[in-house]
């Protein structure tokens, strides 16, 4: 039981880490209608600048910042130089512009940083454990995880709901055409919403920092997880982000811990081993494809993309 | 007069020349220099260039021009890429091969071709066993060595209670098996993960339910640096210590893991710390030229160029006679960094495999120092299924 919630636990940090990149991406998919692949490099960046700062500073919360920042002008720029000229285009396009700036971007951070993977230490205050269940120690940093996590929902609920950009955002995301016409500044807004996802992309790449290899391509692994999060979720949605990607995550973890397990009661070990790997990461596609029957348009998705 | 001249270039051409040329000797270099994999191409690489440049521009006494081509760790370009150099820039010998999967589209083909191809790093089994070659060369390691070491290693330790965990993907069943094959004690549980998970929570979870005495584990590149930092954050590294081939743990592997490293066993058939002069003098000349201490990989590409050298010195650069440049291969007569050094059967190294630790260095930084020598002279599994001659 104690293992079940703790793997429950990992599963509900796996889900933030991947809310933060969701978050981002669906806010631009649906707003502006534009696929972007270059949001893994986004996190990337954010986890490189952020190793960077940390391992001169020795201050985590700096570093934060600084890959937030850094991804948050890394992705204006990318709005401004690249993605203004591909609106007009179709998505196809879109795939192909957004692939090049993966490359770029992987090229770019070897050129920068070499091709040794970076590390980055973690303070002395979140580096240690604490037992949230008798004989169950659970690493700080991953707490730490779940708790930005819930920050970001809150202060993104704020936003769209309850402030003037948000409630234009909404605007942009139900009708654009129209929002354009009533006189608002349908350009500015785009470089604000794209700005706001890379940012949060930054943001999920220093968090993820601390336990992975900060190494170039390190954003495609993730990539795909969130593409699946925001296509289960409901393009275009807030809300449907931040069930699907906890869903997406608890499943994963689920998957990986007890479907081997499972298996062996019918199999025997050596084969049952296999297949529930096998199964195990096909899970969430299996998901993905259960919703996609049942309701095309993602869990919260409305029908206009 | 035009037509001997005429004849001279196609000789040379088809590297027929002979001692008379006065063209180098090309050597291909097909290794990964893109994608997270790309460090160990450029590593062997640059312990490939430290060799010629202790040659003065020479590989034992002969001229030789180094060609180096990425092969993007795809199986289909590193084949285009080996074809032309074999039919466009008529290479002879052939080098850098990073992974396995790159290996088995390549050198087979290469081999086909009539080329030499001398392996610094991927050692498959099949080009071990059923699929050896006479003009294959592996200068590293069978795949399998490492971890059958470190089978044996564990075993000495006493451990009896063994949690296993690799990727689900052939090379890791693979390596899986080559540590069950010396490790005699109690499978805790075999968990195998995805290829290329980031996130190892799951599995450290039901590291810590099994309660196992010791981990083995075969994760390489950044899998590895995931693993072992989750599981020092899980505080699991004081308990039940981290075994695994050294894939995840060359000297500038582990200070991107950072402390989470410390104290990690991990197998290999070569150290910075080896205390013999060609070792002493690669290493220092290493860090001076590239600023850091050299990684196993590094000393695989000094020693396949070294052993290119000694039987380009043995034949006097003249590749027109395979057989004598595959005897002189054969006798690998070479200062290796390793201390002693020669091929079996299949021509793959009998060698020293040494467990190493990673310990904090004097400098701060994270290294490897050599805990004990586990096998003397090992000879890989696959030997004996090779039927040369």
């Amino acid at each position: 039981m104690q293992l079940f919630l703790e793997q429950v636990l990992n599963g509900l940090q796996f889900g933030m880490t991947l809310l933060l990149m969701a978050s981002g991406l669906t806010l631009v998919f649906g707003i502006m209608s534009l696929i972007n692949l270059a949001h893994g490099s986004l996190f990337m960046v954010g986890a490189y600048v952020g190793a960077t700062i940390v391992a001169r500073s020795d201050s985590f919360l700096l570093g934060a910042l600084g890959g937030m920042a850094a991804a948050a002008v890394a992705g204006m720029l990318i709005e401004l130089l690249v993605m203004r000229r591909l609106y007009r285009h179709d998505h196809l396009d879109q795939v192909l512009a957004t692939f090049g700036l993966i490359l770029f971007f992987n090229e770019l951070v070897r050129l920068v940083w070499g091709r040794q993977p970076l590390g980055m230490d973690l303070p002395a205050w979140l580096a240690g454990s604490v037992e949230i269940l008798a004989g169950v120690p659970y690493p700080q940093f991953r707490l730490a995880v779940i708790a930005v996590g819930l920050l970001v929902i809150g202060l993104l609920y704020l936003l769209i709901m309850r402030t003037r950009l948000g409630m234009r955002i909404r605007a942009g995301a139900a009708d654009r055409e129209t929002i354009g016409a009533l006189g608002i500044n349908i350009r500015l807004l785009y470089t604000i919403v794209f700005s706001l996802g890379a940012c949060l992309a930054g943001l999920a790449g220093v968090m993820a920092a601390p336990f992975l290899a900060v190494e170039s391509g390190m954003g495609e692994n993730i990539l795909i997880l969130t593409f699946v999060v925001i296509v289960i979720g409901g393009i275009g949605s807030i809300k449907g982000a931040v069930v699907s990607a906890l869903l997406i995550g608890v499943a994963d973890t689920l998957g990986r811990a007890y479907l081997p397990v499972l298996a062996r009661l019918w199999l025997d070990p050596a084969s049952a081993s296999n297949l529930g790997a096998a199964l195990a990461s096909m899970l969430i596609y299996l998901l993905m494809a259960i919703v996609l029957a049942v309701r095309p348009q993602g869990l919260f998705g409305s029908y206009h993309a | 007069m035009k037509w001997q001249t005429a004849c001279f270039a196609a000789l040379a051409l088809l590297g027929l020349g002979g001692p008379l040329q006065a063209q180098p000797v090309k050597i291909g270099m097909v290794t990964t220099l893109s994608t997270p994999g790309g460090y160990l191409g450029d590593d062997i690489r640059k312990g490939f260039e430290l060799a010629i440049r202790h040659g003065g521009g020479k590989l034992g006494g002969v001229e030789v021009e180094l060609l180096v081509e990425d092969d993007g760790l795809n199986p289909g370009a590193a084949r285009q890429t080996v074809t032309r150099m074999i039919q466009r820039d008529g290479v002879r010998i052939l080098t850098g091969v990073v992974f396995s999967n790159v290996a088995m589209a390549t050198v087979p083909q290469a081999l086909r071709e009539g080329v030499f191809y001398i392996s610094p790093n991927a050692g498959p089994a099949q080009l071990a066993g059923k699929g050896c070659h006479p003009n294959y060369f592996n200068v590293a390691y069978q795949n399998d060595n490492f971890d059958e070491a470190m089978g044996q290693y564990v075993s000495d330790q006493g451990y009896d209670n063994v949690f296993l965990l690799a990727p689900n993907y052939p090379a890791g069943r693979d390596h899986l098996a080559g540590f069950k094959r010396f490790y005699r004690g109690k499978v805790a549980a075999e968990v195998y993960t995805q290829l290329g998970q980031t996130d190892f929570a799951a599995e450290i979870a039901q590291i810590r339910a099994a309660k196992p005495g010791a981990v083995f584990f075969f994760l390489p590149g950044g899998m590895g640096i995931n693993f072992t930092k989750q599981y020092a954050q899980a505080g699991l590294a004081e308990s039940i210590p981290l075994f695994g081939p050294t894939f995840s743990f060359d000297n500038t592997l582990v200070n991107a893991v950072g402390d989470a490293a410390l104290g990690v066993f991990n197998t290999a058939q070569w150290s910075a710390d080896l205390d013999n002069p060609a070792n002493r003098r690669f290493v220092a000349d290493y860090i001076e030229a590239y600023g850091r201490l050299p990684t196993l990989y590094a000393a695989q590409g000094y020693d396949a160029a070294q052993l290119i050298g000694s039987a380009l010195q043995a034949t006097g650069g003249d590749l027109s006679d395979p057989t004598a440049f595959r005897a002189a291969l054969r006798e690998a007569r070479f200062e290796s960094v390793r201390g002693k050094f020669r091929f079996g059967a299949n021509q793959h190294p009998i060698q020293d495999v040494y467990v190493r630790k990673v310990v904090r260095g004097e400098d701060g930084k994270l290294a490897n120092v050599i805990v004990a020598k586990v096998f003397e002279d090992h000879v890989d599994a696959y030997a004996a299924e090779c039927k040369l001659d």
